[in-house]
């Protein structure tokens, strides 16, 4: 049951907590450098968190920075380098140019509104609560699509533009729509990814401390490059990060026509809901998502050279994803499992977009990023395959499924394919 | 009255709106929004930055007199007497 129409990736802009460009981001992946630090927030203190560095004036102006939201920001920052990247020319178009119109935007996001909710309750405080002071820019700073319309601003697209909320597999739910979008012909390339401007809550950070899923560091622990450890036996929970993964998706036929580069072919998904908890994930669903995604890729589990695991590192979800993996890959000892967030932490709506850059260039170098701070398994979180401590160098890696999973019980696939004419 | 000082306050609120703009270019009896890249939204910035920063409330019917520096200083003159005295 392939895509009716194949999708190729053709471009890549990215922010990390530790690199701005998909080479800085691989090469921090292969050298175990991570870019979890301590983080000062509103009401909380010190936390812990990803934070970006990337330059926010590249693509914007003072003004816009002042007007618009942070993630708006990132989404223009990776949308750019993205779009540079496709070698798309959208260099002195016309205002009335028809490429403008080709060009669709899907960006994944975990939840917004939030920052500039708090900012203004804050800012609201100082002034006695006195409503005069809420800010005329709040209602476009906070509606749901203000990241990818900010994108379109920025650059003056002018076809579809929006937000899709997955929680934290909206990244991945990106990618899969944009997909479904050129296959219907309603575009010609689409900009797809997630943004997280999430740390710049305080609010994220009180509720997982109040589930208590936040990492945290102790005294035989204190160093926040490890407080991130997805499936192993000492992990302890969440690290919040903010980032960013924008790619150029378009249909194979169109790129080949233009000479793009191509990163790699969208060659199946699967999107399913656990219908089970709002917060914990569940392992048979997730094992079902997996199996719709490799179905509609007209793959066998024998045949995927690399799953991403979305792994937050937290006790039960791990457990629960474990057992996925164990379910659907445990009988193939080919098949090869890493996870991201041990280096940059929990990326939110942007997570499965920057999970899957991570591994890209695994189609070229054939290496396979290990899974940072993981020593152990534990008893009841376990399977084979898991790639730790140092890059593991392949014969070839020609397939990776990417799984993103998110509160509310989202899950979700994209399995993408090495291109080969 | 010392209206120089409402002038530059008035510029400096606008110099922190538009970071981006030349405001040399700004004279006191030529029209903001001629001299000055600001839109409706940027106006409304003004507005609450006199009212967060001077207590000074600006009723819809007087946005009017924020057509040059030269009016935006005799309109709030009254009004910023902790400024000029």
């Amino acid at each position: 049951m392939a895509l009716k129409e194949r999708i190729v990736i053709t471009g890549v802009g990215l922010t990390a907590p530790n690199g701005n460009s998909l080479p800085e981001f691989r090469h921090a992946l292969l050298n175990n450098v991570s870019g979890v630090v301590k983080y000062q927030t509103r009401h909380m203190g010190e936390v812990l968190a990803g934070v970006c560095n990337f330059d926010e004036l590249k693509y914007q102006k003072r003004k816009e920075l002042r007007r618009g939201t942070r993630a708006g920001s990132i989404a223009i920052f990776c949308g750019n380098e993205a779009l540079k990247d496709s070698g798309i020319d959208l260099e002195n178009c016309e205002d009335a140019d028809p490429r403008l119109k080709e060009i669709g935007v899907y960006l994944g996001i975990t939840e917004h509104g939030n920052v500039e909710t708090e900012n203004e309750v804050w800012n609201l405080g100082e002034f006695k609560n006195d409503v005069k002071f809420w800010s005329h820019h709040h209602n476009p700073r906070t509606v749901a699509n203000n990241p990818a319309g900010e994108l379109c601003l920025n650059v003056g697209l002018k076809g579809p533009h929006m937000t899709v909320g997955a929680a934290c597999a909206a990244g991945n739910y990106a990618l899969i729509t944009a997909a479904q979008n050129l296959i219907l012909g309603d575009v010609k390339y689409a900009l797809a990814g997630g943004i997280s401007e999430s740390i710049h809550t305080f609010g994220i950070f009180a509720s997982f401390n109040s589930q208590g899923a936040l990492a945290k560091l102790t005294a035989e622990q204190p160093d926040p490059t490890k407080a991130s450890r997805p499936f192993d036996k000492n992990r302890s929970g969440i690290v919040c990060s903010e980032g960013g993964c924008v790619y150029v998706l378009e249909t194979l036929s169109n790129a080949l026509s233009r000479g793009a580069k191509i990163y790699g072919e969208i060659v199946g998904y699967g999107v399913n809901t656990d219908s089970t908890d709002f917060v914990l994930p569940n392992s048979e669903r997730q094992a079902e998502c997996m199996r719709l995604a490799l179905a509609k890729a007209d793959l066998t589990p024998a045949q995927i050279d690399i799953v991403n695991a979305h792994a937050t590192g937290t006790p039960l979800g791990d457990e629960q994803e474990a057992r996925a993996i164990h379910t659907v890959f445990g009988d193939y000892p080919n098949v090869r499992v890493n996870a991201t967030k041990g280096f940059i932490g929990h990326c939110m709506g942007a997570a499965g977009a920057l999970e899957l850059a991570g591994n890209l260039p695994s189609f070229d170098d054939n290496l396979i990023h290990p899974t940072m701070n993981f020593t152990e398994f534990d008893d009841t979180c376990k399977f084979a395959g898991l790639v730790t401590e140092k890059p593991e160098l392949t014969k070839s890696v020609k397939t990776i499924a990417n799984m993103s999973s998110g509160m509310l019980g989202i899950n979700t696939v994209v399995i993408v394919k090495k291109f080969e004419k | 009255m010392n209206k120089e000082l409402i002038r530059q306050e008035v510029k400096d609120i606008i110099a922190a709106i538009v970071p981006d703009e030349d405001l040399s270019v700004m004279t006191n009896s030529g029209i903001i929004r001629e001299e000055v890249n600001l839109d409706s939204m940027d106006f409304l910035d003004i507005i609450m930055e006199l009212r967060k920063r001077h207590k000074v409330e600006v009723p819809e019917e007087d946005y009017k007199f924020f057509a040059t520096l030269d009016s935006c200083a005799d309109y709030l003159a009254p009004k910023m007497t902790h400024l000029t005295h």
